[in-house]
């Protein structure tokens, strides 16, 4: 009875001593959390930790954080993916592969939510953070605290998703936990509640940056930085966060319904009592279809900024790029049913929703048009970022054009759910989004930490990253037209699946050796970071366009000692091109920057335990969690010492000091 | 204070009103989804009641005006804060705080009349949506007037700074923004639902 | 004493812009009540009038205790507000349509 009370649904039984997969996986990550521990114990470090990082509030620091996890996490999602390749590659009938059919739902539910939510969108964050404010010509956001918050409720999502392998289930629904499945009549276990709770928590981080980027891109503009003078990454940062305010609340109140389902017993999707399932379809699907452009737009605006720095000319039509991403933020609310086309609409709504497809595919074209007008006649350097950027070009086209190809509902109800729509997303996914952001973590690499990344195994991983994603799903688009639906734990021989799946295997295999080469060039950098051959001494590694490259690298955490005053596109170009190097002693003035706050990691960290209280039903827990949410918020308020100034000599001495390293 | 620090100060006030506008239109976005949700759903009673039944348009119409008449009266705090003058602006909050709480206690003492009648968020689909609704905002009601006491016992202790004053318009913003909300609840759930 | 007068004139307009929206919300509650309990007209009718009603509440609370403007400064907050407005009408008009369709075509 005690134990009811204190403990809830959690027994000893929810650790699955006899899955050795999953008993491997948990001594894997018990073994690096202890190493890390050991670490700072070894080293000392805990107060560094505490006050440099687990307590600032600085964008580059949060912005780094929020990358790590995502690294992290990729290595995760992409375990995952290496478990399903394989799955399917041997599990043609009489075989069964090695995956029980329960575990392998679970790793497939696993591997999206991770990829989207927690390796996707921190990366995405974690760029915007680093380099948005630097572009603008602020010395950090505008809400410094909540985006500690942010941080932290992201991270703390993403350790209940880890929690989930060790202790209990993990949701066996797929990304999206479409009821009736994800209704507690069919998902008894907590694997929905952790889906649920990791995905609310975070989302309300990701909500509190979206306003916070938005906020931030609008009022904290350098002077003379109008609108149309603006960077196009911070261009395509403000779109993305007007889709973040938008649409996250949707994603927000659907899991919120489906959560008062299962644990009060409403009725909103379940399959009696009035409930209708095809609403939450519906309504997930108008936060869906937001997200993929939240995703992408940041790894468009990326790549306009390499494009332009890499062949040395002004990004080509720079209204029409504004326009075009005006145009795709605004037409991304109205084509969300072409998820669901076979769900039975009828003809009219389908031919409304395949149309408004179609048409948000030109605003696309024209960004690719403006990409490739601008390389032409350009002094093309091909450096790893530059071959991103051109591995995107070709493969994101690939991947729009079978998308065109489904916005035609007659053709969609045969290809939907096969594996033609799974090799379309990760098409435009892996060669846009991650393409995208592995340019952007590239490019922006020595602005954080003073040192550029090793070129050769950059191109490594790249070339492996894209041989490897073509021989893995090239193979899907056959399948898909051979009728190959998603998610097939097992078939038979007589389908004639089966050599097309092996060579999907070796592919996700190559690209297995990309990510190899990705973790070698951090290590082989890292090394190598006072190599005069890799440090960054000028702050200006790629002789930039953009005012972040205006400043020294790893970034003072002031950012600015003066806040520039720009007067035209690609300000510091212009500045370089003029010589204007300031013959006088620049002008220096006392600042305000905001002080580190623990708040936002003790806040996450309650949130964390109200999410596994939640998941668990224990009561006590989530009683006490959100009292003591409740009180730390007020408890905030009463602080009113939230920020310090910094004085001008400070900053006069700081910039001496970066004089001299820069130097020497 | 400087006239530099004055005038950052107000910059930086309008950056953070504008940012808490933001997040309230996130919060619209919330409510529209719920408004969505309950206009599928309300009809689907699975033979139990419906709106028709719940409502009691009377009672409706003096927690519109309780609502109605808080939000004059928190704006007639502001203006005491625009004029300095402290004790007025804690003696508006606090009228504005009873009637938000008559409010809160009105509609609880449905909800729990309905309950205790048999008809609970479980009977259906359309109570689901109901309760859910309607419990939403009545929450985000009970949170305002939680940090309305709190902004009380600030206000007493600081006095009308520039914090409390931001904060102030915080709350007023989003008072008003509940009670737009509430003109969507009486039109949609209630005057609606009796047609 | 000139900052006196200009939060003087500041305090007038906002006390008669409470007083307007608060007299105007109470017309317009009063209306809607009482065309509902009246019922002297059809029910399409109702249905239009009630909406029409309700926006025209949401009109005048946003500019009267909202003091939502046209204004240098208004303009802010009134994009984001107008744009919101845009989404929330195909969020729920949208959701409104497909459903009804899903409705009609699966379960009947």
């Amino acid at each position: 009875m005690l134990e009811k009370i204190l403990l809830g649904k959690l027994t000893l039984s929810a650790i699955p001593y006899h899955n050795p997969i999953v008993m491997g996986a948990a001594a894997f990550m018990g073994l690096a959390a202890v190493t890390v521990i050991g670490s700072l114990f070894y080293f000392k470090k805990w107060k560094w930790l505490w006050n440099e990082w687990l307590t600032t509030v600085d964008h580059k620091k949060i912005g780094i954080m929020y990358i790590i996890l995502a690294f992290i996490m990729l290595l995760r999602g992409f375990s995952d993916a290496i478990m399903m390749r394989l799955q399917q590659a041997l599990a043609v009938s009489p075989s069964m592969g090695y995956l029980p059919p329960d575990h392998y739902n679970q790793v497939f539910t696993a591997h999206g939510v991770i990829m989207i939510f927690f390796m996707a969108m921190p990366f995405m964050f974690g760029l915007m953070n680093l380099a948005v404010p630097l572009q603008i010509g602020a010395r950090d956001v505008a809400f410094p605290y909540l985006n500690s918050l942010s941080l932290w409720l992201t991270i703390v999502g993403a350790a209940l998703i880890n929690l989930s392998l060790i202790v209990g289930d993990f949701a066996k629904t797929g990304w999206l936990a479409y009821p009736p499945l994800s209704e507690l009549a069919y998902s008894p276990d907590v694997g929905v509640d952790y889906y649920i709770w990791a995905l609310q928590i975070s989302g309300i981080g990701s909500l509190l940056s979206g306003i916070n980027f938005f906020v931030t891109i609008l009022k904290m503009r350098c002077p003379g930085m109008n609108l149309m003078r603006m960077p196009i990454f911070s261009w395509t940062a403000l779109c993305t966060m007007i889709l973040v305010i938008l649409a996250f609340p949707v994603l927000t109140v659907t899991l919120g319904l489906l959560f008062l389902d299962r644990y009060f017993g409403m009725h909103f999707f379940t399959v009696d009592f009035g409930g209708n399932a095809m609403l939450y379809v519906n309504m997930i699907w108008i936060w869906g279809h937001p997200e993929v452009y939240i995703l992408i737009l940041p790894a468009f605006g990326v790549f306009s900024e390499v494009v332009a720095t890499f062949s040395k000319k002004p990004l080509f039509g720079y209204t029409t790029m504004v326009w075009a991403t005006v145009v795709i933020t605004i037409l991304s609310f109205i084509v969300w049913l072409h998820h669901f086309f076979t769900m039975g609409a009828g003809a009219n709504v389908n031919a409304f929703f395949g149309i408004a497809t179609m048409i948000i595919a030109i605003p696309t074209g024209v960004k690719v048009f403006n990409w490739l007008f601008t390389m032409y006649r350009g002094k093309i350097s091909l450096t790893t970022p530059m071959l991103w950027t051109i591995g995107f070009i070709t493969t994101f086209t690939i991947g729009g054009m079978s998308g065109v190809l489904m916005s035609v509902p007659a053709v969609d109800f045969q290809l939907h759910n096969s594996l033609f729509l799974v090799a379309h997303f990760h098409n435009v996914i892996i060669g846009g989004v991650v393409f995208g952001y592995l340019a952007g973590f590239t490019y922006w690499f020595p602005k954080a930490f003073g040192f550029k990344l090793n070129e050769t195994l950059g191109k490594c991983a790249f070339w492996c990253w894209l041989i490897g994603f073509y021989v893995a799903f090239m193979p899907l688009y056959v399948l898909g037209l051979m009728g190959m639906t998603r998610r097939l734990n097992h078939y038979a021989a007589a389908t004639g699946w089966h050599p097309y799946l092996v060579v999907a295997a070796i592919g996700s295999a190559i690209i297995a050796c990309g990510i190899l080469f990705q973790f070698l060039q951090l290590i082989v950098s890292i090394k190598n970071r006072n190599n005069p051959a890799y440090k960054d001494t000028t702050g200006d590694p790629w002789d930039g366009r953009t005012l972040e490259w205006s400043i020294p690298s790893p970034a003072p955490f002031y950012n600015f000692a003066v806040i520039p005053i720009v007067e035209g596109r690609d300000a510091f170009w212009a500045t370089k091109q003029n010589n204007q190097t300031p013959k006088t002693k620049p002008n220096y003035k006392d600042f305000h920057m905001p002080k580190n706050t623990s708040v936002g990691f003790i806040l996450a960290m309650i949130s964390g335990a109200l999410g596994f209280g939640f998941v668990w039903h224990i009561t006590w827990l989530i009683l006490a969690s959100f009292i003591a949410i409740i009180v730390c918020v007020i408890a905030r308020t009463y602080n009113q010492q939230i920020d310090y100034y910094v004085k001008a000599n400070e900053v006069e001495q700081y910039e001496a000091q970066f004089l001299n390293r820069a130097t020497s | 204070m400087t006239i530099q620090t004055i005038e950052h100060q107000h910059s930086a006030d309008a950056t953070d009103i504008f940012g808490f506008w933001i997040y309230i239109l996130s919060d619209c976005i919330l409510f529209a989804c719920l408004f969505a949700v309950f206009a599928v759903l309300h009809t689907n009673t699975f033979g139990g009641i419906g709106m028709k039944q719940i409502t009691e348009l009377p009672y409706i119409f003096i927690e519109t005006m309780v609502l109605l008449i808080s939000s004059f009266t928190y704006g007639l705090s502001i203006l005491a804060l625009y004029n300095g003058q402290k004790n007025r602006v804690l003696a508006w909050l606090m009228v504005t705080f009873l009637f938000g709480l008559m409010f809160v206690i009105m509609e609880v003492n449905k909800f729990i009349h309905l309950y205790l009648e048999g008809h609970s968020w479980q009977s259906s689909a359309a109570l689901s949506a109901f309760f859910t609704l309607v419990g939403t905002h009545g929450l985000h009601v009970s949170f305002g007037l939680l940090w309305m006491l709190v902004l009380m016992f600030q206000i007493q202790k600081y006095g009308l700074t520039s914090f409390m004053n931001r904060r102030i318009t915080y709350l007023g913003l989003f008072w008003a923004f509940l009670d737009i909300v509430w003109i969507f609840v009486f039109t949609v759930v209630y005057l609606m639902g009796v047609i | 004493m000139s900052e006196h007068l200009e939060f003087d004139s500041r305090s007038q307009k906002t006390f008669k812009s409470y007083v307007t929206g608060f007299i105007l919300s109470i017309i317009l509650t009063v209306l809607a009540f009482v065309l509902v309990k009246q019922r002297f007209l059809s029910d399409s009718l109702l249905y239009f009038s009630l909406a029409l009603l309700a926006i025209m509440q949401l009109i005048v609370q946003s500019i009267c205790f909202l003091r939502l403007n046209s204004g240098v400064e208004g303009r802010w907050s009134l994009m984001p507000f107008l744009f919101a407005i845009f989404v929330i009408v195909i969020l729920v008009g949208g959701s409104l349509w497909i459903m009804y369709n899903l409705n009609y075509n699966m379960m009947h």
